[in-house]
């Protein structure tokens, strides 16, 4: 069986996190942020996958279950929300959202 | 094993990146399916099968569907397009960019003193469902209870 170093796995993960963080600090278009956020779980996910192949259990996958389930219900919720968004001010710009008033 | 590890890693990176500068929402959409499949592929190299299958038919599959939908529905065409142009001057990357390096920096020197080489053994689908519909049984009735939640706030949130 052939061996993988687990810094570089765990390298991995971390540069999809920061190139997610950078889509997050510097989209306007909340779609965009989203998908950003969605990059950063998947790479805490890719961390638990690379973890649970360190120890060769299978707990790391069960996080893994539980960071899907979270993404899709805050993807479903997100994208709610956007909807909702749109229908007030016929945009994506996250700037009009500044004001928070009633 | 050990080259697919890399080349769907380097795959991975390259179209992640190419989805924080994307300004056609579409491409960016396709370039994030294409990066969740790589992670996929690396899952597989890394002994998880269950969990990369869960990533091609859940995350490429359900959720970006559900982005597809959205952006179809909000008709972000060529007109965002434009705006999109306006807003991603190169110089908005910078501040955010350098303090995401500054993190990276800090997780590469925190991994790199770890150094341990992997044997990779498969723990399939028994092993991981075993463990859910034993110890974790509670996680999957508290994630049942999340998606539940989620169903209803998504139908009301979209609701007119």
């Amino acid at each position: 069986m052939e061996t993988i170093p687990i810094e570089h796995g765990l390298i991995l993960a971390g540069i999809l996190f920061a190139l997610g963080l950078i889509g997050v600090l510097t989209r306007r278009n909340i779609v965009f942020v989203l998908m950003s956020l969605e990059i950063m779980l998947n790479a805490s996910g890719l961390a638990f996958i690379v973890a649970a192949a360190r120890w060769g259990h299978a707990e790391g996958q069960v996080m893994f279950l539980i960071i899907l389930t979270l993404a899709a219900a805050e993807v479903a919720v997100g994208l709610g929300l956007i909807i909702q968004m749109f229908r007030k001010y016929q945009t994506v710009d996250i700037n009009v959202l500044s004001e928070m008033k009633g | 094993m050990t080259t697919l590890f890399y080349l769907a890693g380097a795959i991975a990176v390259i179209s992640t990146f190419a989805v924080i500068v994307q300004t056609n929402i579409v491409h960016a959409l396709l370039y994030l399916i294409l990066s969740l499949l790589s992670v996929a592929v690396v899952f597989y190299v890394l002994g998880a099968p269950f969990a990369a299958v869960l990533e091609a038919i859940v995350y490429a599959g359900a959720i970006m569907v559900l982005f597809l939908f959205v952006i179809m529905m909000l008709n972000l065409g060529q007109h965002t397009r434009e705006q999109e142009r306006g807003w991603l001057a190169a110089r908005v990357f910078v501040a955010p960019a350098i303090m995401a390096a500054i993190l990276l920096g800090q997780l590469l020197n925190v991994i790199g003193q770890l150094s341990h080489d992997v044997e990779v053994t498969r723990v399939g689908v028994f092993e991981v469902s075993a463990l859910l519909f034993g110890p974790y049984v509670l996680a999957v009735e508290l994630a049942s209870i999340l998606l539940l939640a989620g169903l209803v706030a998504a139908y009301h949130l979209a609701k007119k």
